[in-house]
């Protein structure tokens, strides 16, 4: 099934960055969460940076979960068939190492860098803030590294 | 609003019950909007980095375009919160974290074929493998709080 074109998507998108300003108050992006259940899940860490109160930032949390069920809302209900969003290779212990090994990048890297393709992509830029454009410079040559020269070595280009 | 949009740093970060809501309604938006578009596809990612379509970069460039349009008329015509409160916008700090960081993200996306919002989108729309994908994020979180101290900034 065919995506709802670019330029209907991206204004949607971009839309969030003024919604979340005007409706909450809040700086458009997610990745923060990662932090929030970290710390919601390791209550008497010693680590300082996830020693502090999650719950102040529980909007976040409500943001990602307003994600879930929408994601869910136009997948599996207001869909003519669900469009699978991973390829059947996935669904293998190399599939499932594969995802953790990414998903370890993607919490430990968006951290470091202080936010993700929603904060310093569309946020960052929108605001047109010098660091965010270099963050998503850097978000593709690590997409590109990925891409062209670990993952052939795996699945045979 | 301020001269400036832009803040250094914003006061500390607080969660209503109101907002919560609004946010959770912007969220279903938002999510529906990433299925809709196809942004939480490995295939669309996948598509991206290897330069086969221009449908992720149409998305992110009219998002950024919508967006930057947006601020700006919001500082024209000086609005505020609906709560009465000045706009304000955090000041994203340049470091080597800005460099090392974004480039592990990328790694993380390109084999994942999502980034952060799309993970919890790639869940709720039956990818439901892609909870292994979130929480190694939780735990790559907790590491970067980790190790913290010792990275170079």
């Amino acid at each position: 099934m065919k995506p709802w074109p670019w330029w209907v998507v991206g204004p949607l998108l971009g839309l969030m960055v003024p919604m979340l300003l005007v409706f909450a108050g809040k700086n458009f992006g997610i990745s923060g969460s990662f932090r929030d259940f970290a710390a919601m899940c390791a209550p008497r860490t010693k680590i300082s940076y996830l020693n502090y109160d999650w719950r102040k930032n529980a909007w976040k949390m409500f943001l990602a979960g307003g994600v879930v069920i929408g994601a869910f809302i136009g997948n599996q209900i207001l869909s003519y068939e669900p469009v699978p969003f991973l390829p059947e290779m996935y669904y293998s212990v190399g599939g499932v190492i594969a995802l953790a090994i990414g998903g370890l990048l993607i919490g430990f890297g968006t951290r470091y860098a202080g936010g993700c393709t929603s904060g310093h992509s569309i946020m960052g830029m929108s605001s047109l803030q010098a660091t965010s454009l270099i963050a998503t410079i850097c978000f593709f040559i690590g997409g590109l590294i990925m891409t062209w020269i670990i993952m052939p070595l795996f699945i045979g280009g | 609003m301020q001269k400036e949009l832009t803040a250094v740093t914003l006061p500390e970060e607080t969660s209503s019950a109101a907002v919560n809501i609004r946010v959770l309604i912007m969220g279903i938006f938002f999510g529906f909007v990433l299925v809709k578009g196809q942004v939480v596809s490995w295939y669309q990612i996948q598509a991206m980095f290897r330069f086969e379509s221009f449908h992720m970069y149409g998305v992110i460039g009219s998002a950024v375009v919508v967006g930057a349009i947006s601020l700006i008329i919001l500082r024209r015509l000086n609005i505020s919160t609906i709560d009465g409160r000045a706009l304000m916008i955090k000041q994203k700090k340049l470091d080597k974290g800005t460099v090392i960081g974004g480039i592990i993200f990328g790694l993380g996306w390109a084999v994942t074929g999502a980034c952060p919002a799309p993970i919890y989108a790639q869940i709720g729309s039956g990818t439901w493998l892609a909870v292994v994908t979130l929480l190694a994020a939780f735990a790559g979180a907790y590491i970067y709080g980790y190790l913290r101290p010792r990275l170079p900034t």
